[in-house]
């Protein structure tokens, strides 16, 4: 098991940095660049040159990439153009916001599709598996920023139950998360983010329950004449590596942060650090948060891979 | 008790935890204005801000004064200069390049220092000799299009400075109006360290620094040592909040949490208004126009600029944006002293059009504009161009829309129409906050993109001519009259298709007592009343 784990660790390094190298080539193909929002309209070439030396920006791209890496290996992930502030320092900050939006948003979306998605599969082809199923087709479908506009509408400015934006009266600094008022700040983000993978993950475990109970074990273990309950929780086991895969996968989506979600909240998480950072080409953050992201699936990848062998051990991969 | 009891009693407990924090009111005598920004991030706040004007408008004249500061106070003037941390300024009789500024006196910075002379020149340092300790590059950057004509700057005495102008400049009190004073005592006990300073700015402004969140908020509480104080706060605190989606900016104000919203769209406006938000409008030095290509595409003749400019119905455009727009005629705002009479009366008259183009012999008349998605000043410019689209193919010309985002299209805007030559106009609003910015930047040869903002490559020797006699004019009567030919030489010439000049729509919660929408880029929120 050990030298499965390293063999795994050591197979993620060569994508994170894979990713790394692609991100950092697209930035520099797509149109625009950081000096945009620096440098007036009438700045000489003397003063381009200044800025661009002052940041790095004089330098050629593979020898700029491989600066940030070096840098980046050892921590430091450089200094954001558009703020001045350090990088890690931003992407620190706006992790920890973002963990709070996920963090709701695992537990509910998570529960929510695990139990609609084993009754469905349970109750296959009945009134209730259609319900489940349209809400699953809903949470899939319905765009969440418009979802997110209507809950503000809905709760902030018609019935003035919750608040609108924003992380609290004073902002994420005295965020507490046993404090009632700053949690209600947190409901109608963690709501809009939850319905995506709500739907995805509730369709996947009716998927996996259904298919399972077809197989011929579960009929053997029903002529054994064991309990309901015993034979659920097998069906369960053996459906759990595929539905944990997915979740794996909107793990990682939803640590990533959400531009939309979180623009359209105005929560400073990493979606609203990546979207200011796009608009402003802000390299060395799209740089930092990118990373991060990759580094954030490699990871999540890796423990639900640990975690289905742990279940069943005949999906160790070799 | 069953199951079921035990879950509407949690259930019940939710509720009235959420109805307790729906009623909580903080007790405080302590007065806030809260405003949602469109910015994304808080401005810097270590001098000149980032986050184009509206960093000015909240931070650099909140914290920092200039020399030269804009009067504000009016709404029925467009808004011009008024001394600052300078009490007059006039150019040397024996050497025209040379500015006496006399600065004034009993003022100091948020730290206790006084302010003098030698801050000036610490000041002018800061932002051009990269060898001084107190240089920062992105300052430098954001000042740079208004420092780049100063020489060097002198104390002559603690209260006199001469500033060295490179060029005769006659507009240089405008160039002034941009650049804000930091404490050289602050800086220097944060041993030059500008993160630090971020954390603990010190200037001479209305407002003194209380707490940053980086993309959060920023706050500032009123200075009642404040050298004018006419313009003391009338508000205890200024909250500033980044909130670059409008319809949350809307939402944020119809639910209480913020109290003076930018930029509101104008589809949201009758809820406000139904809601019993004041909405405030007023017009202010703004273009939403295209610059042409002169050199490469069909606009290098002046009948066919003329016809798109017939071609288009700017009160359709009006109706589109619910009336929040003043319809444009010309590169200026009529309200300014320099617009003059041009002689081309620009009317809706499609067949006018139509017969200028086949006149031109450019029937159907391809064209190109590159136009952005968003970006500051753009308005709403999707639906904006497509109506132009729309208007202007109605008349033979064939439009083509090259969309793209706001950091690609000044990519593009940059490096002028050499980069780009089949483009044959772009969409960029414009600031005509002083008479460079409004006229000579688009028509200066001296200003052909890269080194300007003359994207099209404009080039009419009169113009030049007229522009370096202003540069030269020093009485502000004979100033305003060849100010006043230069606009109608532009609009005779028909150097853009204007379209729309922006009212800036505000919304403010009627607590919010007091303001006063200046016809300006830059708004003064210090006489804001916070009603009971």
């Amino acid at each position: 098991m050990t030298a499965y784990i390293v063999r795994r660790v050591l197979y993620a390094i060569p994508i994170a940095l894979g990713v790394s190298i692609v991100c950092f080539t697209l930035i520099y193909l797509a149109p625009g660049n950081p000096l945009q929002t620096l440098l007036p309209e009438n700045a000489s070439a003397e003063t381009i040159d200044m800025i661009k030396k002052a940041y790095g920006l004089d330098k050629p791209i593979p020898l700029q990439y491989l600066t940030w890496l070096s840098r980046a290996i050892m921590g430091d992930l450089g200094i954001s153009i558009a703020s001045g502030r350090k990088v890690s320092e931003e992407i620190a900050k706006a992790l920890s916001n973002t963990m709070i939006l996920a963090t709701g948003a695992i537990g509910l979306s998570f529960s929510l599709a695990f139990i609609l998605g084993v009754t469905a599969g349970y109750l296959n082809g009945s009134w209730a598996d259609r319900v489940v199923t349209g809400i699953a087709v809903v949470g899939v479908s319905v765009p969440n920023y418009w979802l997110g506009m209507l809950l503000i509408i809905c709760f902030a400015v018609e019935l003035q139950l919750l608040p609108a934006a924003g992380m609290g009266p004073q902002g994420s600094s005295t965020f507490n998360v046993l404090n009632p008022q700053h949690m209600r700040h947190v409901l109608l983000p963690v709501v809009t983010l939850s319905m995506i993978p709500m739907g995805i993950i509730a369709r996947t475990t009716r998927a996996a329950v259904a298919e399972t109970l077809n197989q011929d074990f579960v009929q053997t273990l029903r002529a054994k004449g064991l309990k309901a309950r015993t034979v659920a929780v097998h069906v369960i086991k053996n459906a759990l590596p595929q539905i944990l895969a997915v979740m794996g996968l909107q793990f990682g989506y939803l640590l990533g942060g959400s531009i939309l979600v979180e623009t359209v909240f105005t929560w400073p998480g990493t979606g609203f650090l990546l979207n200011k950072a796009i608009l402003t080409r802000d390299i060395p953050v799209l740089q930092g948060v990118t990373l991060m992201l990759a580094t954030f699936f490699v990871v999540t990848n890796l423990l639900v891979d640990l975690l289905q062998t742990a279940v069943n051990p005949r999906m160790q991969r070799h | 008790m069953g199951k079921l009891g035990r879950l509407l009693g949690c259930l019940g407990l939710c509720t009235l935890a959420l109805m307790g924090g729906v009623m909580h009111q903080q007790v405080s005598a302590e007065t806030v204005l809260r405003v949602a920004m469109t910015a994304g991030d808080v401005p810097m706040t270590i001098g000149q801000p980032d986050q184009g004007f509206e960093g000015y408008r909240f931070v650099g004249y909140n914290l920092y004064d200039s020399l030269i500061l804009w009067d504000l106070s009016r709404a029925d003037v467009v808004a011009d200069l008024r001394p600052g941390l300078a009490t007059s300024w006039t150019v040397d009789p024996a050497d025209p390049h040379r500015w006496i500024i006399a600065l004034r006196k009993g003022v100091k910075f948020h730290d206790g220092c006084d302010f003098t002379a030698a801050d000036v020149v610490w000041n002018f340092e800061r932002v051009t000799n990269e060898k001084a300790p107190q240089f920062h590059p992105k300052q430098f950057a954001l000042i740079r299009d208004r420092t780049n004509n100063m020489e060097k700057v002198e104390a002559l005495d603690d209260y006199t400075i001469a500033l060295t102008t490179r060029q005769v400049d006659s507009l240089l009190p405008y160039q002034l109006s941009y650049w804000f004073m930091i404490s050289r005592c602050k800086l220097e006990s944060l041993k030059y360290d500008y993160a630090a300073y971020q954390q603990h700015p010190s200037g001479t402004g209305p407002y003194k620094f209380a707490k940053v969140i980086p993309q959060e908020r920023l706050e500032l509480v009123k200075n009642l040592d404040y050298w004018d104080t006419k313009r003391i706060p009338k508000h205890d605190r200024l909250v500033l909040i980044p909130m670059p989606e409008a319809t949350t900016r809307a939402a944020a104000l119809l639910s209480n949490q913020v109290d003076f919203v930018e930029a509101p769209l104008p589809d949201t406006i009758p809820k406000l208004k139904s809601a019993g938000m004041q909405i405030v409008t007023n017009g202010y030095p703004h273009n939403w126009a295209y610059q042409f290509n002169f050199v490469d595409g069909a606009f290098k003749d002046i009948r066919i600029r003329k016809a798109a400019n017939l071609a288009l119905n700017r009160a359709d455009m009006k109706e589109l944006l619910r009336g929040y727009m003043i319809e444009s005629y010309a590169t200026l705002l009529p309200s300014m002293s320099y617009y003059g009479e041009p002689s081309f009366k620009i009317t809706y008259d499609p067949k006018q059009a139509t017969a200028l183009l086949k006149e031109a012999g450019c029937y159907p008349c391809k064209i190109t504009f590159a136009i952005s998605t968003s970006g500051s000043g753009q308005m709403q410019p999707l639906p904006m161009n497509e109506l132009v689209k729309a208007q202007l193919e109605a008349v033979g010309f064939k439009v083509k829309l090259d969309v793209m985002d706001w950091n690609a299209l000044l990519d593009l805007v940059r490096p002028g129409r050499t980069k780009a030559p089949e483009i044959d106009a772009i969409n960029v609003s414009r600031s005509m906050q002083d008479p460079f910015s409004a006229l000579f930047r688009h028509v200066y040869s001296k200003q052909h993109a890269p080194a300007g903002a003359n994207w099209g490559h404009y080039s009419n020797p009169a113009v030049d001519a007229l522009i370096e006699e202003i540069y030269a004019t020093f009485d502000p009567q004979v100033q305003l009259a060849k100010l006043t030919k230069l606009h109608e030489m532009m609009t005779d010439d028909a150097v853009m298709l204007w379209v729309a000049h922006d009212v800036n729509p505000r919304a403010l919660h009627p607590r919010v007592q007091g303001f006063v929408q200046a016809q300006s880029w830059f708004q003064d929120v210090t006489p804001i009343r916070i009603a009971d």
